[in-house]
């Protein structure tokens, strides 16, 4: 494995967007208002001046520390060799994890990589995940997949690809990881993200004539009320909340 | 004979008769099947069929008794646990994610607290003890599955004095978790920061009293079926997997080492304080169910081994805590048999309702909104019974989860169903299936 930092002579347009980028801080992907999730009442309470910004850890100086730089540079090594410098969107190393950010476009291309490069091998996927940021725009869905190298002592990665509401596709891993199959389906079912070239996207979990995607944030998790001597208690997610 | 409540089935299938038999009338389909003399018929097995582990349909396309074709139709059990976390505090996901592989109850809960604890940046401020408890509930729920998963495997061959083995060994550790958790199965007892309570007086003695007779039901299950010419030929060269299709499906835990990788997290990724414990991987090189078996019943003598040295640890720590020393995490009301035989602890309750307004309005604060996270995300991997059980936690920097999501073994094992089936014979796709060990209720989540 290259622990070689990326030498100076390389053309300028191949360095500037990668890992080199100074840390940008936390990212702010939200700020909330109020307390208790109370909306549209007059508030008598006074809490309703709060406000909480949600931040969440942004991209990561140099060094990241442990394995992470080599397997950053390999990957960066082999994306300059296909001509793909720009798939990394950036490098983000939070409670000793690593994440790269990729570029929806490429990702099959560097889930290729991290599974082929004898220096990385991340040869088992450990499926995908979604993650609804609502808030986010531009960004609101996320696809997050975990990977785990059974060579090199059973590192894991994390990838995590972006794709807005209005335009839902992510390319599918199947081609690249078989076991994809049923994680890509239970994603699609979940959150609606399209993985473009799965073999056969149907809903899994859900029958085929449900409506929605139940994970996304917009998606009531439903219930009813609950009559306790009287009282009624309304379900979960009608309770005030502290945001 | 008559057709079953189905939608209409598409144009070029019309034609095609749906027979239903629910019992032993065989006779009257296999005769008309003669008559018309058709050999490709598709078999719809479950959801509801005793040798589908729970609520799992099958789709079996079949050349007179080959399986052409296998699909696998899931759901019947989602009950969308993952976004009901999301509804309720970061303590409470423990009482959820229990539910997921409800035969390894202890160990979902293990997969969340440690993903939670990671996010929060506490993983090395549990207590000793609590470590150790953790991974003596954990091995006794590997044993528990493994149990389950062989003796149901021995049941739908045939073998109903297996299941009555093996259930009789599995019925010890539920008396022992109901024992310390109140509960036989569900238990929500591991809890972020450690565990719910420390373990009753009395109940390291009352395992070691069932150690032994544990072991020798292990062996009498061994010697049962292990050297039995119709357990072997049912199970030998039986559902072949080899490493190279495990790592593209994503196969682990015992499917994976019997095709000889020994891909354990414990030892590879230790959590909980297991590189202090001593145990060997158990492996085998047939790849096939046999194998699968083999595996299993060798793990759970290991497993017995570390259950033995946690006993042997708690009884010379002595008492301690067995829940993170910080405020703002752990409740700070603790347990007490009180005079009505459960309850509070008196001294808490006189603190917090006539001696400190502060003490009270934690207590309120912490048990009805509960503690806060810091925004971003974890994941974190264990070795469960039934593979690499992983969990992805995000936080938006609130007392709920923004999102949990659970990577279940069963999940993505059952997707080798096909591999294992195709152009295999029906009475294999249910020792196939067993060998996979699927839990429906972790299945569909």
């Amino acid at each position: 494995m290259t622990d070689t930092p990326i030498p100076e002579s390389l053309p300028l347009e191949a360095t500037q967007d990668l890992t080199q980028a100074p840390s940008a801080g936390p990212e702010v992907t939200e700020v909330r208002h109020g307390a208790f999730g109370v909306r549209g009442t007059g508030d008598t309470s006074g809490f309703g001046g709060l406000a909480r910004t949600v931040e969440i850890p942004g991209s990561s100086p140099r060094p990241y520390g442990g394995w992470f730089d080599a397997a950053v540079d390999t990957l960066v090594e082999d994306l300059r060799g296909i001509g793909l410098a720009e798939a990394l969107e950036k490098v983000v190393v939070d409670r000793g994890e690593l994440t790269l950010f990729v570029r929806r476009e490429h990702l099959t291309e560097v889930a290729r990589l991290l599974r082929d490069d004898q220096d990385l091998r991340f040869e088992l996927s450990l499926g995908v995940n979604g993650v609804h940021y609502p808030a986010d725009k531009g960004r609101e869905l996320h696809a997050v997949y975990h990977l785990m190298s059974v060579t090199h002592g059973r590192r894991v990665l994390r990838l995590e690809v972006t794709a807005p509401d209005a335009d839902p596709n992510v390319p599918s891993l199947v081609s690249v990881y078989p076991t994809q199959d049923w994680h890509e389906r239970e994603t699609y079912d979940m959150f609606g993200i399209v993985f473009v070239g799965h073999p056969a996207l149907a809903r899994i979990l859900l029958p085929n004539d449900w409506v929605g995607h139940p994970q996304r944030k917009d998606y009531p998790l439903g219930g009813v009320d609950v009559q306790f001597k009287g009282a009624v208690t309304p379900p979960p997610d009608r309770r005030r909340s502290y945001s | 004979m008559t057709s079953a409540i189905h939608a209409a089935p598409p144009d070029d299938l019309a034609a095609a008769e749906e027979f239903v038999a629910t019992g032993g009338d065989w006779d009257e389909i296999a005769e008309e099947l003669a008559r018309r003399k058709e050999e490709r018929i598709v078999v719809n097995m479950g959801p509801q069929h005793p040798s589908t582990h729970g609520v799992l349909r099958l789709i079996l396309e079949m050349d007179g008794e080959t399986v052409v074709e296998t699909r696998v139709g899931l759901g019947f059990l989602h009950t969308g646990i993952e976004k009901t976390m999301e509804y309720r505090t970061w303590a409470q996901g423990s009482a959820l994610a229990t539910r997921m592989d409800y035969v390894a109850s202890i160990m979902n809960e293990a997969g969340y607290c440690l993903a939670v604890e990671k996010l929060a940046g506490i993983t090395d401020r549990i207590p000793e003890r609590a470590q150790v408890i953790r991974v003596l509930m954990m091995e006794l729920a590997r044993v528990s599955s493994h149990l389950v998963c062989l003796g149901s495997a021995g049941n739908e061959l045939g073998g109903t004095t297996l299941m009555t083995i093996a259930f009789r060994e599995r019925e010890q550790v539920l008396r022992f978790f109901e024992m310390v958790t109140g509960q036989r199965m569900n238990n929500a007892y591991l809890r972020p920061g450690g565990v719910a309570q420390d373990l009753p007086p009395g109940a390291l003695d009352w395992l070691k009293g069932v150690y032994m007779s544990m072991v020798r039901g292990m062996d009498d299950f061994d010697n049962m079926v292990m050297m039995n010419p119709i357990w072997r030929s049912r199970t030998v060269g039986i559902g072949v997997l080899n490493l190279a299709a495990c790592m593209a499906l994503g196969i682990t835990g015992p499917m994976v080492r019997a095709t000889g990788l020994p891909l354990d997290l414990r030892k590879d990724k230790p959590y909980s304080g297991y590189e202090n414990y001593d145990f060997e991987v158990c492996t085998a090189d047939t790849s096939d169910v046999y194998g699968r078996y083999l595996v299993r019943s060798n793990e759970m003598r290991e497993s017995m081994k570390i259950i033995a040295q946690c006993v042997d640890k708690l009884e010379a720590m002595g008492p301690g805590p067995v829940m993170i020393e910080d405020p703002a995490i752990a409740w700070p009301a603790k347990l007490e048999i009180g005079p009505d035989g459960q309850g509070q602890s008196a001294a808490h309750v006189k603190e917090i309702m006539s001696q400190s307004m502060e003490s009270l309005i934690h207590h309120f604060k912490l048990v009805t909104e509960g503690f806060r996270v810091p925004a971003g995300q974890a994941f974190h991997a264990i070795e469960h019974a039934k593979g690499v059980y992983g969990v992805h936690v995000v936080s938006d920097g609130g007392t709920r989860p923004y999102r949990v999501h659970v990577r279940e073994p069963s999940y993505n094992n059952l997707q080798s169903m096909a591999m294992l089936c195709n152009g295999g014979t029906i009475s294999d796709v249910v020792v196939c299936l067993a060998s996979i060990d699927p839990v429906m209720g972790g299945v569909d989540r």
